[in-house]
């Protein structure tokens, strides 16, 4: 699940000082998990809007926000709040901006696009309102040599041959309240038997494998 | 030479000192006169606990030119694999002739947090590169011109890791990636380093057991809490806690000749960390014996 928080509210206020009118698009999934971009705040937004003097023209929660599809479809049946507006402002992660702004184009109906998150992380949901990062999608997985650890997001070094010196009682040099992920590894692989996979030298990633943007096509 | 000292099996000893913050060399270059003809090699920290300073590779390059044979310390936390390939060889053609391959530390704990912490490769990595390119390769395979640069490399251990099976695995890795020689974190614990060299007595690669002077009581609390591996024992903060603040360098000098003196028969060397006080490493040398 991509983690995010919703930015303060002054910030986005700032963003939206030219726009008189605004919708609002939220997103049913990872943003209402993170009780960012649910109905429920996205509906508490627009009062908060609407209490300093803006328009809202109309919300939607799309489920979700980052698929094309999805967004052209609640565009289309929300055509006319969306084409008299000024603005959409997006309670969804950075993606999702991105995926409404460009969806809108695909079927012209462009909009200024405002984001009201930052986008933290790929990560867990360990109980309701906590997260955990948990993969930086390398492209390359290594869960297989590690135990199911991830070292290049876990280890706050990403070092793929063991901890550094700073390592302390299982604790990370970075964070005391927080495992260091190569302790965390050592014991997985102590207990099956495959200490062998931590004495292997790791190569250095291929970022070759990681230049930006990437695309994937299925089958091909 | 370093690597000439310890193959010769005499006990060898080096030191350090950290570039300042700023360009004022006076002091340290001052420092490192007291070195000469006392130790072996002096190393160059490079930006010890990720604090912004003046490098390691031009502070090496000037104890060349006075007299003074460094180690080169390089870290993995700011330079790509092209940067430290490069400061490498740069180091080379200015004659510095020994490197210390370290990791780093996170720059979240050092003076400006925000920097980003780079690590593309991590210290076993960065030994093997350096392997490579004295093979007359760059890490990509990429043949070198000419003659390939020719290293005594060396990397750290910290001795009173815990728990220690995950050092040793990795200081293996080092030494299979090319490590001829070890420095270790800072040790007040004879008896508990014995263990750890009686554990590592097959690897056949000499270790030089750290030795940090101890300034004050506070700064071995200080360390027992915060840097990971050290533990000075009670009996060592009661006695520096004992003696007035005059007295405090005399009782340093006493307390690492005797660290010495016991961790001895040990291992092949000793690396002291002065921390500013290099002008007492010949004192703690005179007491120890050596
Ligand atoms: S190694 Fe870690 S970052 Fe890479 S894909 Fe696997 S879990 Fe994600
Ligand atoms: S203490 Fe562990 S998790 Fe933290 S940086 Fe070092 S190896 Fe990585």
């Amino acid at each position: 699940m991509i983690i995010m928080e919703q930015k303060p509210f002054e910030e986005i206020l700032s963003f939206l000082k030219d726009e008189k009118s605004i919708f609002i698009v939220g997103c049913a999934q990872c943003a209402t998990v993170c009780k960012v971009g649910g109905e429920e705040e996205v509906k508490a937004m627009k009062d908060k809007l609407e209490s300093q003097g803006k328009k809202v023209s109309g919300w939607v929660v799309i489920d979700p926000a980052c698929q094309s599809v999805e967004v052209k479809k609640n565009f289309q049946a929300n055509k006319d709040k969306i084409t008299s507006t000024d603005a959409i402002l997006v309670m969804a992660c950075g993606n999702g901006v991105q995926s409404v702004k460009d969806s809108a184009e695909r079927i012209k109906m462009e909009k200024p696009v405002h984001p009201a998150c930052n986008t933290l992380f790929l990560g867990e949901v360990v109980r309701a309102g906590y997260f955990e990062e948990k993969c930086s999608l390398c492209g390359d997985c290594l869960l297989e040599v590690t135990g199911g650890i991830c070292p290049v997001t876990r280890c706050s070094k990403g070092l793929l041959n063991g901890p550094c010196g700073g390592s302390s009682e299982g604790k990370c040099e970075v964070d005391p309240e927080r495992d260091c992920a190569w302790a965390l590894i050592y014991e997985e692989l102590k207990k099956r038997r495959k200490l062998d996979r931590m004495k292997a030298i790791q190569p250095a990633k291929d970022h070759s494998k990681l230049i930006k943007p990437r695309t994937l096509t299925l089958g091909s | 030479m370093l690597f000439e000292a310890l193959k010769s099996g005499k006990f060898v000893v080096t030191s350090e000192i950290g570039p300042p913050k700023g360009v004022e060399m006076r002091e340290i270059l001052s420092e490192a006169e007291f070195f000469k003809g006392k130790v072996e090699a002096v190393n160059v920290t490079d930006l010890q606990s990720s604090v912004m300073k003046l490098g390691s590779l031009a502070t090496c390059r000037l104890l060349v030119e006075s007299g003074v044979e460094p180690v080169f310390q390089i870290t993995c936390r700011d330079r790509n694999r092209l940067a430290l390939q490069s400061d490498i060889l740069s180091a080379y053609v200015l004659g510095i002739r020994n490197l210390l391959i370290l990791t780093g530390d996170h720059p979240k704990l050092g003076d400006d947090p925000a920097a980003k912490p780079v690590f593309d490769l991590d210290s076993v990595q960065l030994l093997e590169a350096v392997k490579k390119l004295q093979e007359g390769e760059d890490m990509a395979g990429n043949k070198l011109e000419g003659e390939p640069p020719k290293f005594f490399m060396g990397a750290v251990v910290n001795p009173g890791a815990d728990p220690i099976e995950p050092q040793i695995i990795k200081m293996e890795k080092k030494i299979k990636a090319g490590a001829q020689f070890f420095q270790s974190q800072a040790v007040y614990e004879p008896e508990k380093f014995a263990q750890f060299m009686k554990k590592v007595k097959g690897f056949d690669v000499p270790v030089l057991v750290g030795i940090v002077l101890l300034k004050s009581a506070g700064m071995a609390r200080y360390m027992n809490k915060n840097v990971s591996g050290v533990y000075v024992p009670d009996p060592l903060i009661e006695e520096m806690e004992k003696v007035e603040k005059e007295k405090r360098g005399e009782k340093s000098i006493e307390i690492a000749a005797r660290l010495i003196r016991e961790l001895k028969g040990l291992c092949q060397g000793v690396h002291i960390m002065p921390l500013g006080w290099g002008n007492k490493v010949p004192k703690v040398l005179e007491a120890a014996g050596l």
